[in-house]
């Protein structure tokens, strides 16, 4: 018997035999000229293409095409030209030297950059095997097993006959990678980052618990018996990651898509968000000259309206100021655009237009089942919640809120909640005016990290005000979209989370398994510590 | 020749799916267009492995170049997907 431990991704108890998936090795010399390497190229950006197309899983789609995109690169395509020779070269060597100093290039810029590197060891793979004429290894899985691998390239998953799949280890990735992903989409038993299970065989019989990160190689019955047993105990008390967004004692957290025109709300629809937590109606009015009309909006709204049925959905009145220029709004030259007139403050100038919008949202909302709210954006004080919430309710607007982004607004969260029936936390600026430090500048990234304590600190003197009004507090910043800071924002008083509709998926699986006591403990953990990292690191540590 | 110079708006950088779409719309078009951060060698924008190699973060300024005096459309579509953010 043999304990092997990772990250618990998805949680579940499973044991089933092993199904190591190895990727082919090419030792043999692969000759070949220009034009076979540029056609191989092109049939595996083909596959890429149709694999996408099988997909459903947006973020497999978008890395596979990324992949496809790179398998058409001209500039690939040139260097790969500029190194092979008249004769026959070994196209492997090509391909490799053709990728080196992309590799170096997008190593160093680690993050996101970096994860590429292994898009283009998957290409050079995918490339190699169709020069050999050998077809995609096609993993055949035709009984219950758990599939072990190094990794799982988007494509991998999307060719797998899943219905076998009960369980996936993986040696390498973090909670947030696709496998994880997957995994919870699936809702299957997962663990990433598990180091040794490279040395599992092919056929090993395995018990894989999901929740503890661990996985036994040739487990006993009695262990696997109390490990389903202790799993069933644990499930009972919880509901499945389908429905609304719920913690793992039921307590529900909206799960909201943010949107900015149809396509976005048509999106959000597909990927199941329970209505959209952030609408942004400045991009409706960024190709125009002129300000839209008031049926032109109400037309606008109420497509918007229709598509949604009965569900909730925040508008956001325009957020525009020196630093987010609306084409027909000529705003003066601003020595400090973030402290300038932007967001509600427009309504010194222009208070027509905000008047305007608020009458044709009211006017779709009428004639629709959808159940609309409403919010203005950098309120700074009680006074400026109290003007808004009256302008919007002589509009006949049911449902008034306030975007908190300002620690002026935060830190009196609780005479601006006697104002307005609900807020939501702009975490982005709410961030970025705490830290006085520019968001837009990356030379100060380091500083605009809503983790830090700072940040943290000040959602909790408004969370607290909103548990202890009965106010419902959203976060529509992109805080909420990582799942780790949600269950802290979640900890510190948060209600709802609204997020790209790529992210929901994720978060909703990942807050499934906690429970809001868990949360709470850990956010009071977390506002103690004294750096972004520390707070990070101590989330992680007791949360997964 | 039409230049343009723009701000990342992209809370990520000019990664994923916003350098996807940069890259798409630009092969499409047939033009000839180049990225570069300002006083610093232009790349191919039809490429999606120097447009990734470039590495551009959030708030940075980026030079579109477009090869012909009549793409202004294509101008507008390119700065605008660049400086739009795709998410709050």
């Amino acid at each position: 018997m043999k304990t092997i431990n990772g990250i618990g991704v998805s949680p579940g108890v499973v044991s089933a035999p092993a199904f190591y998936v190895a990727k082919t090795k090419h030792a043999e010399i692969v000759l070949g000229s220009l034009s076979e390497i540029l056609s191989a190229l092109e049939s595996v950006a083909k596959d890429l293409d149709s694999k996408a197309a099988q997909t459903n899983m947006t973020i497999a789609k978008d890395v596979i095409e990324a992949q496809a995109m790179i398998a058409r690169d001209p500039e690939l395509h040139s260097k790969i030209q500029s190194l092979i020779g008249e004769s026959s070269s070994d196209l492997r060597i090509v391909l490799e030297k053709s990728f080196e100093q992309f590799k170096i290039d997008l190593t160093n810029l680690g993050g996101y950059f970096a994860e590429r590197v292994s898009d283009l060891d998957e290409i050079k793979h995918l490339v190699v095997n169709k020069l050999l004429g050998l077809e995609e290894a096609s993993i055949d899985i035709m009984s219950d097993s758990i599939l072990v691998a190094e990794d799982l390239s988007p494509a991998d998953t999307a060719t797998i006959n899943l219905k076998f799949v009960k369980g996936l280890v993986v040696s390498k990735g973090g909670p947030t990678s696709h496998t994880a992903i997957v995994a919870r989409n699936l809702g299957i038993p997962a663990i990433v980052g598990a180091k040794g299970a490279e040395n599992i065989r092919h056929g090993d019989f395995l018990l894989l618990n999901g929740r503890k990160g661990v996985v036994i190689v040739d487990p006993s019955s009695t262990e696997i018996n109390s490990a389903i047993k202790r799993e069933r105990e644990l499930k009972n008390k919880t509901s499945r990651v389908s429905g609304p967004g719920r913690l793992k004692d039921k307590t529900l957290v909206n799960l909201l898509a943010n949107a900015g025109n149809i396509q976005d709300a048509k999106k959000a629809l597909e990927l199941d968000a329970e209505g959209i937590g952030l609408f942004r109606t400045e991009l409706l009015y960024l190709n125009q000259t002129k300000i839209p009309t008031i049926n032109e909006q109400v037309a606008l709204f109420s497509e918007l309206f229709e598509m949604f049925n009965d569900k909730k959905i925040i508008i956001r009145t325009l957020d525009a100021g020196s630093d987010k220029p609306v084409p027909f709004l000529k705003s003066e030259k601003e020595e400090n655009p973030a402290l300038g007139v932007r967001g509600w403050r427009l309504v010194r100038e222009h208070k027509q237009i905000i008047s305007e919008q608020l009458k044709a949202i009211s006017i779709a909302a009428e004639k629709s089942k959808c159940d609309v709210w409403v919010m203005a954006p950098m309120i700074d004080t009680p006074n400026e919640a109290k003007e808004f919430s009256g302008l919007a309710k002589s509009f006949g607007i049911k449902k008034v809120g306030v975007m908190i982004e300002t620690p002026a607004a935060a830190i009196l969260a609780d005479k601006i909640f006697a104002e307005v029936d609900f807020a939501s936390l702009g975490t982005n600026d709410l961030t970025q005016y705490v830290m006085a430090a520019d968001r837009l500048d990356s030379r100060l990234s380091d500083l605009t990290n809503t983790w830090h304590p700072s940040v943290l600190r000040m959602i909790q003197i408004a969370g607290s005000y909103a548990t202890k009004m009965n106010k419902p507090l959203g976060v529509c910043g992109e805080a909420g979209a990582d799942p780790l800071l949600a269950a802290i924002l979640i900890g510190l008083g948060v209600t709802s989370l609204s997020m790209s509709s790529n992210s929901i998926e994720e978060v909703k699986g990942f807050i499934s398994t906690l429970t809001k006591s868990q949360c709470e403990k850990t956010a009071l953990k977390v506002v103690r510590c004294s750096s972004a990292e520390q707070a990070r690191d101590l989330a992680q540590k007791e949360l997964n | 020749m039409i230049k343009a110079t723009t701000k990342i708006a992209h809370a990520v950088g000019l990664h994923a799916r916003p350098a996807a779409m940069v890259v798409k719309l630009v092969s499409s078009s047939g033009e000839k267009v180049t990225l570069s951060r300002l006083n610093q060698s232009p790349v191919n924008a039809a490429s999606m492995l120097s447009v990734l190699s470039l590495g551009l973060k959030q708030g940075e300024e980026v030079e579109i170049s477009i090869d012909s005096d009549e793409a202004n459309d294509l101008m507008e579509q390119i700065v605008s997907l660049i400086s739009t953010p795709l998410d709050e």
